[in-house]
């Protein structure tokens, strides 16, 4: 026997049931499971921000800046999670020369760098340039030559400028809000235009995609606000925090009614794929599914959020529940992904059996790789953080 | 105070223009998914158009057909490969279905149900359904895989990144990621053969002739005799995929 | 405008023009040529080894046998799907040999009893209880059986 193809022995022998011969391994693993998870946070990030920026939520504003260095931070990663889980690497540069335009992954390669570049980039810039051109004028070393190359050698602050920045700013971030809705409402259109695929294939999962998306990057952002505030020992500004949770709470609520409406709109009409999935739901995904996903992830954040509705205890114990639940959200967030990539693999279209799936700890896509890929964007933002720090920036009203 | 309350109303009145705007924008890429929202090729008219048919009541499940793709395409042995394979279904009389396809068929089959809970067994051979609206092309981020003027679908294994988008598009699992070659592949109605005149290698080698492929714009071709003289099925007609792989006594459950 | 902005702009647009350069120099020559793929592709599929040569290439040199298989129950068999591929063999006769198959299992491959080959397909014989002793090919010859 090859050792190449021993895991794929082992997958043959635990077959539940009838599969395509060629259904034994997954084609999509971890990695794809991740790519959602990435651009999610990030859209939903953008969106915290935007609620500040472009529907004038006051309270939000400790945040802003915050929220779109971690987007950006993401968003310099989301694309590496692809790229290593190609078959053929080194032809990634294909989806830019000649997308088909009938797949939706063609899209991929403009609307990341239409969001990234476009979107990102220039609505930090117009929100940095004023403080980048001050800082430039006094850091040495490195910080002075990145300083100056992004003021591109101009050092104009009048008030007409600071004024246009900040218009021009406010327009990015409107342009904005649609595109973070495409860049991860295309995600989901991946899975849910697979008509093949009865797990995937519902008009639902663009919406769910989204909404699960603000669930995770408002968790993230409510997360990174109190452990940088704890880092820098600063009093952390309870009205905001209080605010994140408030949208939070709501982001959530419209999220699970949408995938309570999936799920009850599937066992009600029951057709042809009904008894596979439920096989499915109650089998190899009632762990990731039911106690991860909804119990940890959902159902348990949404209760501790709605009691703190109402009942208000101290500020540092709203504030760790505060960190406990957001953990938890973006932990059930991130089993949503497995439950939905993952587990539309693991039942065959024939719809008559099981194989199942083993995440390997090593491998180009095992669980360490996966790591990296979650672990690097902390690592940028600290760097971010380092290099242009929001709190030393002069406060230019918007 | 009358300015600034004109000046937020105005800000407001860009704010909403310029999000319905943008989600407009975003909107009107779509056609740019094209009109023709789906990869269908249209049936060509000036030469031949490939269809395929495979006659049940003539399989016997011997796998050869199996067998010979495998070694006429290179495709790796192991049983987790398959351009081509044999199901083996079993309906019980309590109407539970079994379907087994051990190596693709291509050891044979043996019989584990006892004789008397036999409802009826019958076997499948599967391939590729070189379907007219293929899915699979639809979704291919890059044009590697395509569908031919005479209506085969194929892959250009020097242009597939490998995103494994179109094993799972594929209604009928006949693609697989080929493991030495780093590519998507499946059956190519022997291409390379059909454009020297030749049949595909596992119809030429069926020793029933159940499976025949050929010209569906050729009234008097075997296959278009075959579709016309009998009721012929397509597998999961109702995914709309135009395959053109016609199954002569396609019991209902075979999925 | 100011002088940020100006320059702001023509970053964009050399990016721009950059993509279009390298869109212009990477897309492969024959891409679009008959549809959204190589056109380059067709003529490499095509060129492919054939590996079943069919039964007329065996006629020329094993013609007795062929006729005689011709006359019978296998009239419709192709040679190779038994003997495996005869590519090699056509080209060094001498050097590379088919295989000649004997065994019981390769005759019940096609002759075993299963309920699910129609009867009026084929013969069906239990192989475990006939003659298990020897082999198919010391009474049945299959070219002429």
């Amino acid at each position: 026997m090859n050792p190449e193809f021993e895991h794929l022995y082992q997958a043959l022998s635990k077959v539940d049931g009838f599969i395509y011969p060629n259904e034994i391994e997954l084609s999509w693993s971890v990695l794809i499971v991740l790519y959602p998870f990435i651009t999610g946070l990030v859209a939903g990030a953008f969106i915290l921000a935007s609620l500040e920026r472009v529907f004038n939520v006051k309270s939000l504003k400790p945040t802003y800046v915050i929220a779109l260095l971690t987007a950006f931070s993401f968003m310099l990663v989301a694309t590496m999670p692809l790229v290593f889980h190609l078959g053929q690497p080194f032809r990634a540069w294909e989806i830019m020369i000649t997308p088909h335009l009938t797949s939706a992954m063609a899209i991929f390669g403009f609307v990341y760098l239409w969001y990234l570049m476009v979107v990102l980039l220039l609505e930090i810039w117009f929100d940095y340039r004023y403080d980048l051109v001050i800082w430039s004028k006094t850091a040495t070393g490195f910080k002075r030559i990145v300083y100056k190359a992004l003021s591109l050698g101009s050092d104009d602050i009048s008030p007409k400028s600071v004024k246009l920045d900040d218009r021009l700013g406010y327009i990015v971030t409107v342009i904005g809000i649609p595109s973070a809705f495409m860049l991860h409402g295309y995600v989901g259109f991946i899975f849910g235009s697979i008509k093949a695929n009865p797990w995937w294939s519902t008009v639902m999962m663009p919406i769910i995609f989204l909404f699960s998306a603000m669930v995770s990057g408002i968790a993230l952002v409510m997360v990174l606000f109190i452990v940088i505030n704890y880092i820098r020992k600063q009093k952390i500004d309870m009205l905001c925090l209080d605010t994140i949770a408030k949208y939070l709470f709501y982001i959530i609520i419209i999220d699970f009614t949408m995938e309570s409406l999936d799920q009850v709109h599937r066992f009600y009409e029951a057709e042809e794929s009904f008894e596979i999935i439920s096989l499915l739901i109650s089998g190899h995904l009632n762990f990731t599914l039911l106690v991860m996903q909804i119990g940890i992830g959902m159902l348990l954040p949404l209760g501790t959020l709605g009691i703190l509705q109402f009942y208000k205890p101290a500020e540092h114990i709203r504030r760790t529940i505060y960190l406990i639940v957001g953990v938890l959200v973006l932990i059930g967030i991130f089993f949503m992904r497995w439950n939905v990539v993952i587990g539309g693999q693991l039942f065959s279209k024939s719809f008559l059996g099981f194989t199942s799936f083993k995440l390997s700890l090593i491998g180009s896509e095992g669980f360490l790789m996966a790591s990296i890929w979650l672990v690097v964007p902390f690592f940028i933002l600290t760097f971010l953080l380092w290099l242009f720090p929001p709190w030393k920036k002069t406060s230019v009203e918007h | 105070m009358t300015e600034k309350r004109t000046s937020l109303s105005r800000r407001n009145f860009f704010r909403n223009a310029g999000i319905a705007a943008g989600t407009l924008v975003a909107a009107s890429t779509l056609p740019a998914f094209d009109a023709v929202l789906f990869a269908a090729v249209k049936r060509n008219t000036k030469g031949p158009w490939y269809g395929i048919a495979i006659d049940i009541e003539k399989c016997i499940g011997c796998g050869t057909c199996a067998k010979t793709c495998k070694i006429e395409n290179d495709v790796p042995r192991e049983p987790f490969f398959f351009r081509s394979w044999v199901e083996q279904y079993t309906i019980l009389k309590d109407g539970s279905i079994k379907v087994v396809s051990p190596n693709g068929g291509i050891d044979g089959f043996t019989q584990t149900v006892p004789a008397d809970d036999i409802e009826k067994t019958f076997f499948v051979p599967k391939m590729c359904n070189h379907c007219a609206k293929s899915p699979c092309v639809q979704v291919c981020p890059v044009g590697a895989t395509f569908e031919t003027e005479e209506g085969i679908v194929l892959i250009d294994e020097k242009y597939c990144i490998g995103c494994k988008y179109c094993v799972q598009a594929c209604p009928y699992g006949c693609r697989y990621f080929h493991p030495d070659k780093h590519v998507v592949d499946k059956c190519t109605l022997c291409f390379h053969r059909v454009k020297k005149g030749l049949n595909p290698a596992c119809m030429d080698n069926c020793p029933t002739k159940a499976r025949i492929s050929g010209d569906l714009n050729d009234p008097e071709s075997t296959i278009s005799k075959f579709i016309r003289t009998r009721n012929v099925y397509v597998l999961k007609p109702h995914l709309n995929t135009g395959s053109k792989l016609y199954y002569n006594a396609l019991n209902q459950e075979v999925r | 405008m100011p002088l940020h902005l100006k320059r702001l702009i023509m970053l964009g647009v050399m990016i721009v023009l950059l993509f279009l350069l390298l869109k212009h120099l990477l897309t492969p020559a024959s891409f679009g040529q008959f549809g959204h793929y190589r056109g380059k592709a067709i003529d490499e599929i095509a060129a492919h080894q054939v590996k079943f040569v069919g039964n007329t290439a065996c006629v020329s040199c094993h013609d007795t046998i062929v006729t005689m298989k011709n006359e019978g129950y296998h009239s419709d068999l192709s040679c190779e799907g038994c003997h495996g591929a005869a590519y090699l063999h056509v080209d060094h006769p001498k050097l590379e040999k088919l295989f000649k198959p004997d065994s019981r299992e390769f005759c019940g491959k096609c002759h075993s009893i299963n309920k699910a080959r129609p009867e009026k397909a084929i013969t069906q014989q239990n192989i475990k209880d006939h003659h298990p002793e020897d082999k198919c090919i010391k009474c049945h010859n299959p070219h002429q059986p």
